[in-house]
């Protein structure tokens, strides 16, 4: 099992388009993904449902663990980073 | 013969049968099956029919409504194939062999109840969504179909209706629907602004039992008026047929003529008459009404059913669009007027005793001046970006509920600094930009005088002016009949901000409920009122009767309602005016 801790920049946080993205880029793997809101008291929810995502309120600049295990896990964690990373592919210009 | 009083939600006049439009609830009792497997393989079907009835519902949205109105039910979609949602209907049905009726509604309750616990708009409208999805599941089950089939409907009918959602609207042939009303919602609601967009006349919180309703009654819906009158007698229908003739040739008459400016008839005044608007939608509604400008923008659609502020670039884009789609023609935009009867969490707003007195518009600009400072500055960006590209823009910027000169000064201290940081910042900026205020808290309209050098104009917002000056809560049913702009208190203090204006060169504009009544013109002609800003669908009506009237006579009728002390009085005089 490996994680990775990132904050999530986006306006719309961890719902509505980057939340399906998030899902959808998690789909793509074999192995099982979760995703924990720290500072939370909610348990890890399922990377690959979209309803246990958005059930997490991750908001702007919340910061959550994603964890992978099993097959491709590695990968899985490279590529939601990525994803959180650009924006999930969109190039909004930073806050005032 | 029963009538019903509600609120005129979209113009004109409807006669014909009435279609009640029923949702029933799906029940279901909790129950151990024998054969979970024969269950969940039920379910299974269900939830594939489902997606096909939804299926359609996107497809047909893409057609006739546009890709925003298809994304609602792509998500409702999404959920049928949740692999969570999934695996927990599996549970209860195949390990704890519940009934699958149950199953759905425990689970997606589940989803439902914690999002609402979320508490932001956003999370409780999905919560909505999911509630919609589970009935749909449940129905299924049940081998109910869609319950009242519109694609059969043979005749023109008025749909009659508790309240219509997305899902509901989207399945109508709206070349049958001729009128639509309903038990529940504004004249903001989704049924009210389908209704102005399909251009049939609609009434909304009209105080009916659905249960009462037959289908195949003949009705009139008045949508001018607000009256639904189910059962006329043939005398009631006789009128109606000619009221509807009349008011369809006078409303074609003033189409042809909407393009032609408000000018008396004498030729001595005019008037402006511009839009409220909400969206670039309604800002293109407006042009083809005969708008000449906007003389309200409300900002608010940007910071509603989101967690964060919205960004730069968000609002640049938005307030673009609008810009763009009006070119030369005046653009007033009223900045942010939020207050605590809405929940937006990350602005710090509270649920407050009286939220109306409370912390809202302006008055954030102590604890908050950077969200003030925000929509300055994407204002300014903006209009300075279609400057730069060569398509004219006259940008106004107005600030909500303005009680002291304090707010003003230091509101304009933000507005030069934005200013500034964007010309250091080598930004292309607009030639020039208006700046005024609202008038709708009484101590604005008592110190005109000292409010308009610092301004470049006044907007009296009705509404509210009418609101605070007479003490009345406008949403509270009890008291709301005291509320009425044609209170000669109210009257008097539209006349002394026109009054202080005039006399230092500035212009006055009115954007409340007022300036779209048809029964105000005289008097706010007569009181010299430069700029009428209306909803789009009364631009027509307002501009032809101001053509029909001369100065002189309109100066007497305002002169003669300032004397009044009662509001009854104002309006059974203006009712008794005829234009000459």
């Amino acid at each position: 099992m490996i994680s990775t801790i990132i904050t999530i920049d986006h306006p719309a946080g961890l719902h509505a388009r980057p939340a399906a993205q998030f899902v959808k880029t998690a789909a793509r793997f074999p192995c099982k993904i979760s995703v924990r809101k720290l500072n939370s008291e909610k348990p890890p929810a399922n990377a690959k449902s979209p309803l246990s995502v958005l059930t997490l309120g991750v908001n702007q600049g919340d910061t959550v663990e994603i964890i992978a295990e099993g097959e491709e896990a590695q990968a899985a964690l490279e590529a939601l980073v990525e994803l959180v990373k650009s924006n999930f592919g969109e190039t909004t210009v930073p806050q005032a | 013969m029963p009538k019903y009083q509600g609120l005129p939600a979209s113009p004109g006049i409807a006669i014909g049968q009435i279609l009640p439009y029923r949702t029933p609830k799906v029940t279901f009792t909790e129950q151990r099956v024998e054969e979970p497997h024969a269950e969940w393989q039920r379910l299974q079907q269900a939830l594939r029919k489902a997606d096909t009835q939804l299926m359609a519902l996107e497809e047909r949205a893409r057609k006739i409504a546009g890709e925003e109105e298809a994304a609602i039910f792509e998500a409702h979609r999404l959920f049928l194939v949740d692999e969570e949602l999934l695996a927990r209907l599996r549970t209860l049905v195949l390990e704890e062999h519940l009934n699958a009726k149950a199953a759905v509604h425990h689970t997606f309750e589940q989803y439902a109840e914690a999002l609402l616990g979320l508490e932001e708009a956003y999370f409780q409208a999905r919560a909505q969504d999911l509630r919609d999805v589970a009935q749909r599941v449940m129905k299924c089950l049940d081998g109910i179909g869609e319950e009242t089939d519109f694609e059969a409907i043979a005749e023109a009918v008025i749909v009659v209706a508790e309240e219509l959602t997305p899902s509901d609207t989207i399945r109508f042939d709206r070349e049958k629907i001729i009128g639509i009303v309903t038990v529940r919602g504004g004249p903001t609601s989704h049924s009210a602004i389908l209704a102005r967009a399909m251009g049939v006349p609609a009434v909304v919180s009209a105080p009916f039992d659905l249960n009462d309703m037959r289908g195949g009654t003949l009705a009139i819906l008045n949508g001018n008026n607000g009256v639904f009158n189910v059962g006329p007698t043939l005398h009631e229908l006789e009128v109606a047929r000619k009221e509807k003739e009349e008011w369809e040739a006078r409303r074609r008459a003033e189409l042809r003529q909407a393009e032609q400016p408000a000018i008396t008839r004498e030729g001595a005044y005019r008037a402006e008459v511009v839009a409220n608007i909400g969206s670039v939608e309604d800002a293109e509604q407006a042009l083809q009404f005969g708008a000449e400008g906007v003389g309200l923008f409300r900002t608010e659609f940007l910071y509603l059913e989101r967690n964060t502020m919205p960004s730069l670039a968000e609002q640049v884009r938005a307030y673009r669009r609008v810009f763009e789609v009006m070119g030369a023609r005046p653009v007033v935009v009223r900045t942010l007027d939020i207050g605590g009867d809405k929940e937006v969490s990350y602005l710090g707003m509270e649920k407050e005793a009286n939220p109306f007195l409370g912390w809202r518009a302006i008055r954030m600009i102590r604890e908050r001046p950077d969200v003030l400072e925000n929509q300055f500055s994407a204002l300014l960006l903006a209009a300075g970006q279609v400057t730069a590209e060569g398509i004219p823009c006259d940008l106004r910027i107005m600030l909500p509920m303005v009680s002291s000169v304090a707010e003003v000064e230091r509101a304009r201290e933000i507005y030069e600094e934005a200013w500034a940081a964007l010309q250091a910042e080598g930004k292309p900026l607009p030639e020039r930009v208006q700046f005024g205020i609202m008038v709708e808290v009484p101590s604005a309209a008592l110190l005109a005088d000292h409010f308009a050098p610092l301004v470049d104009f006044f907007s009296i917002g009705t509404n509210d002016l009418t609101q605070y000056t007479l003490a009345v809560d406008r949403t509270n049913e009890r008291v709301s009949v005291l509320a009425s702009p044609y209170h000669p208190a109210v009257l008097r203090l539209i006349e002394m901000t026109l009054r202080a204006a005039h006399a230092q060169g500035k212009w006055v504009g009115l954007c409340g409920e007022l300036a779209g009544d048809p029964l105000a013109v005289p008097l706010l002609v007569g009181l010299h009122l430069d700029e009428f800003s209306m909803a789009p669908s009364s631009i027509p009506t307002i501009k032809g009767l101001i053509r029909q009237w001369t100065l002189a006579a309109c100066e007497e009728v305002a002169q003669q309602c300032l004397q009044f002390s009662l509001a009854a009085e104002v309006i059974e005089y203006l009712k008794g005016q005829a234009p000459h």
